[in-house]
């Protein structure tokens, strides 16, 4: 066994990494959930997001390109899912599952012809002067810009809650559907733009992991993230900041037990890989013991009826 | 100009139909300006579909508006608040994890910032008599706080036209007095008020015309000051009224004993009961009176036993019963019907027979080794129909299909014919027309008769007068003390159920204005 072979600096610089596509997922999915919609199919559209983003970089030979198409990608597949739920008034859990297994066999035939080759590679932004300090550098100024997005977006977020009208009027259609609409709000417009917001942050994150984090494309290579950020988005008492910090906490468990396994500690591997899983859900249950509840028209379909 | 001294509203043929119904038919009268006009009418006669038609909620079939002269043709809520008109609505359209503040930032066109709106709101509460802090999440108001929220959230629009629906059937008697101060000072300030109730003495106190709905139709106009409550009743039902009659039995032993009963609520809004204590004797009433949210549904709950206390907080006939639940106390002949029909009281997307069987199945023994005996349960359902005047097509129908008032006669009689010795009801005429209500007030009287003690809580005051032996009060989760109801004056009630809630420096600060 040998730990003076865990890099620490390297270790928080591939944790944030690690962590960024957790973050894109869980913060779409907080946006769609604070107004009232449970979107279940965020694996699905993380999936859909990394081959609409890996196939058009690889076609365009621009990954900025092949971003935006995951984005695109991802909101589309969210317009069905908002489709069946707000338009057909079709039960939100079972749309949301359906999402999830559309998109993994979509994603599957649209990558047939994508399985073994390289994408583009992502330009890091290594600023210059600042990146070269040590320590600080690599961990804070040496990444990817879609790192630096999540995070900002995560702050958007945050303020767009806190403090715009936009935000407010999104809370109250989540709070009380029938109490908005009495009010003159136009719920299913509000739903059906945060859906697609979440469908953008989930194939935003999607595309991370296939363009930046693996670089290449594999069937079923979200590999349960979106399940994850479904749950974080709950253990964070739909607070933005509680988002970062637990999709942190998780990639950074993540990266620290693979460097443990691959320096042969002596704890069994099955331990080792349920930990990250384990310390995130213990650390996001105890901060959410105080009352903070969830929006209280999650899930429930609204019809204006009269 | 015209439109100074012509109506502020006119209408003039409004139609709209639902499916199955007409909702409001040909329907036409003025508001004048800075008038106080009631629009009365019972549950179904189309007063709330004319409302939203007016705040833009819903658009007519066919007929005009006319807003001071000029066509109006609200296509969303927006256009109308623009025009002048705002709303206060029957349930409230507030949202319970939002604070104060930012319920009112949503009633509003282009609020100002938060700082200044809280100022703002600070200011409109103190000139109006209506003490209410910005900052206080919604959730933990209560039901005459609420209320204020949404008439401050009309006020700072400075509104011509302001409806207000069914306004006082969640106030306290003193509460009402301040809420009509507060109208009464807009009015003199030219503000309009529409007023939807169908509290009669309330409308002849307030307002100044009154128009008369059934179903649907405009049945007559009058002035109430110079009506009788009873005329109006007349008019609103198209028939004569009976009063439900009460044979005077003398009261039997003690059956139900509750003694020291406190309870946390099931849910973070709802409301702790504090060491409740009365009894009842059989065959008498007790009613219980209160704003709404103030233990009732916990109540109900604690003595149906949905929640279970502790064994000998309830006591029948001196056993106790506080740990069992509805089951093992439906087999002791304790019954309860609890307040929502649709959802609490009955399963919506059920049949009446299967509904019937719900909380039928111990007492009527409608199985037998876990299986349904369907005949038994569909005669049982049939003879609830027949016995209580339930007007459905059969005992197939779904729950939901049924009005309000005949489902509610439904629930009822389904616990009525199992013959309780103890039956709880909560708001057992809610929502429900006159005629009907007061047939479940006869039933509830006849089975006092029989010599079943009931608990009956309920918000309205005189339903409560009319039936109940003895009465009592809920605030805050605490009862009052209990008094016979016989003699009590809307005074004593008022104090019973808390008084105005706080809002003591309010009635100082709204002095001077004519009340």
């Amino acid at each position: 066994m040998d730990l003076s072979a865990i890099n620490p600096v390297l270790l928080i610089a591939s944790l944030m990494v690690a962590a960024t596509p957790l973050l894109l997922a869980a913060i779409g999915e907080l946006v769609v959930e604070k107004a009232g919609v449970l979107n279940l199919g965020v694996e699905g559209m993380m999936i859909v997001g990394a081959i609409s983003g890996f196939a058009i970089s690889v076609e365009s030979g621009s990954p900025m390109l092949g971003l935006i198409a995951a984005m695109i990608g991802g909101a589309l597949l969210s317009l069905l899912f908002a489709f069946l739920t707000q338009f057909a008034l079709a039960n939100q859990v079972a749309s949301g599952l359906a999402l999830t297994l559309f998109g993994l066999g979509l994603s599957a035939l649209m990558g047939q012809s994508y399985v073994g080759i390289k994408p583009p590679a992502m330009a890091t932004l290594d600023i210059p002067v600042i990146s070269d300090i040590p320590v600080i550098g690599p961990i804070l100024f040496s990444h990817d810009p879609v790192l630096y997005i999540g995070i900002a977006l995560c702050a958007g977020v945050w303020a767009f809650l806190k403090f715009s009208r936009g935000g407010l009027v999104l809370r109250a259609v989540g709070e009380s559907h029938d109490a908005a609409h009495a009010l003159g709000y136009n719920v299913i417009r509000v739903r059906i733009l945060a859906i697609m917001f979440g469908g953008a942050c989930a194939g935003l994150g999607g595309a991370y992991i296939s363009l930046i984090r693996v670089p290449q494309w594999t069937e079923g290579m979200t590999a349960g993230i979106g399940w994850i950020a479904l749950a974080l988005v709950v253990f964070a008492s739909w607070k933005p900041w509680r988002v970062l910090l637990g999709a942190y906490l998780f990639g950074g468990i993540n990266v620290l037990q693979l460097n443990l396994q691959a320096a042969g500690i002596a704890i069994p591997v099955e331990y080792l890989a349920m930990s990250p899983y384990l310390i995130t859900i213990l650390v996001l249950v105890i901060m959410s013991a105080d009352k903070s509840g969830a929006p209280a028209s999650l899930g429930r379909t609204f019809h204006a009826s009269q | 100009m015209m439109s100074d001294t012509g109506p502020l509203l006119s209408i003039s043929g409004l139609t709209k139909a639902y499916p199955g119904v007409v909702a409001n038919d040909t329907v036409s009268f003025d508001i004048g300006q800075s008038e106080v006009h009631a629009l009365l009418g019972e549950n179904g006669a189309g007063k709330s579909t004319l409302v939203k038609m007016i705040y833009g909620l819903v658009k007519p079939d066919s007929g005009t508006m006319t807003w001071k002269g000029q066509p109006f043709t609200p296509a969303e809520p927006k256009a109308a608040r623009a025009a002048g008109v705002a709303m206060v609505f029957q349930h409230f359209s507030l949202f319970d994890a939002l604070n104060v503040a930012e319920n009112v930032a949503l009633g509003m066109e282009d609020p100002p910032p938060m700082r200044d709106l809280a100022r703002k709101i600070r200011q409109v509460s103190e000139t109006y008599g209506l003490p209410l802090d910005p900052n206080r999440t919604v959730g933990d108001l209560s039901a005459g706080e609420r209320q204020r929220v949404e008439i401050i959230r009309c006020l700072l629009q400075d509104p011509k036209l302001l409806i207000m629906d069914e306004p006082t059937s969640v106030l306290t008697p003193q509460e009402v007095e301040i809420l009509f101060e507060t109208l009464n000072k807009l009015k003199a300030e030219g503000t309009s008020i529409l007023y939807i109730s169908h509290k009669l003495e309330e409308i002849r106190t307030l307002c100044d015309h009154a128009t008369i709905l059934r179903l649907g139709k405009n049945v007559g106009e009058c002035v109430p000051a110079e009506t009788s409550a009873r005329d109006m009743a007349e008019m609103m039902v198209g028939d004569t009224l009976q009063t439900p009659t009460r044979s005077t039995e003398k009261a039997g032993d003690v059956v139900l004993d509750v003694s020291g009963l406190s309870l946390e609520p099931a849910n973070p809004f709802g409301t702790t009961l504090k060491n409740i204590h009365f009894t009842v004797r059989g065959g008498e009433i007790l009613g219980l009176g209160g704003v709404a949210g103030n233990g009732q549904d916990e109540l109900l709950a604690a003595l149906s036993g949905e929640t279970p206390t502790w064994p000998d907080a309830i006591k029948v006939k001196g056993s106790e019963v506080g740990n069992l639940g509805p089951s093992a106390r439906r087999r002791l002949g304790i019954l309860a019907a609890p307040e929502e029909r649709l959802g609490h009281a009955a399963a919506p997307d059920m049949s009446l027979t299967e509904n019937a069987l719900l909380t039928g199945a111990i007492r009527e023994e409608l199985t037998s080794n876990g299986f349904v005996n369907w005949s038994g349960t569909t005669s049982f359902a049939e003879n609830i129909i027949k016995s209580f005047d339930v007007r459905t097509p059969g005992t197939h129908v779904a729950a939901r299909a049924l009005s309000g008032g005949n489902l509610q006669k439904f629930v009822i009689g389904r616990e009525v014919l199992q013959r309780p010795e103890v039956l709880i009801v909560n708001q057992p005429t809610w929502g429900v027309d006159a005629a009907a209500a007061a047939a479940i007030r006869q039933s509830l009287l006849d089975l006092a008769a029989g010599g079943a003690a009931i608990v009956v809580i309920s918000q309205d005051l005189d339903e409560l007068m009319e039936i109940s032996d003895r009465f009592g009060a809920l605030n805050e989760g605490r009862l009052s003390d209990i008094r016979p109801a016989a003699g009590l004056t809307i005074d004593e009630i008022g104090l019973m159920m808390g008084g105005a809630h706080g809002m003591e420096a309010a009635h100082i600060g709204a002095e001077g204005t004519p009340a």
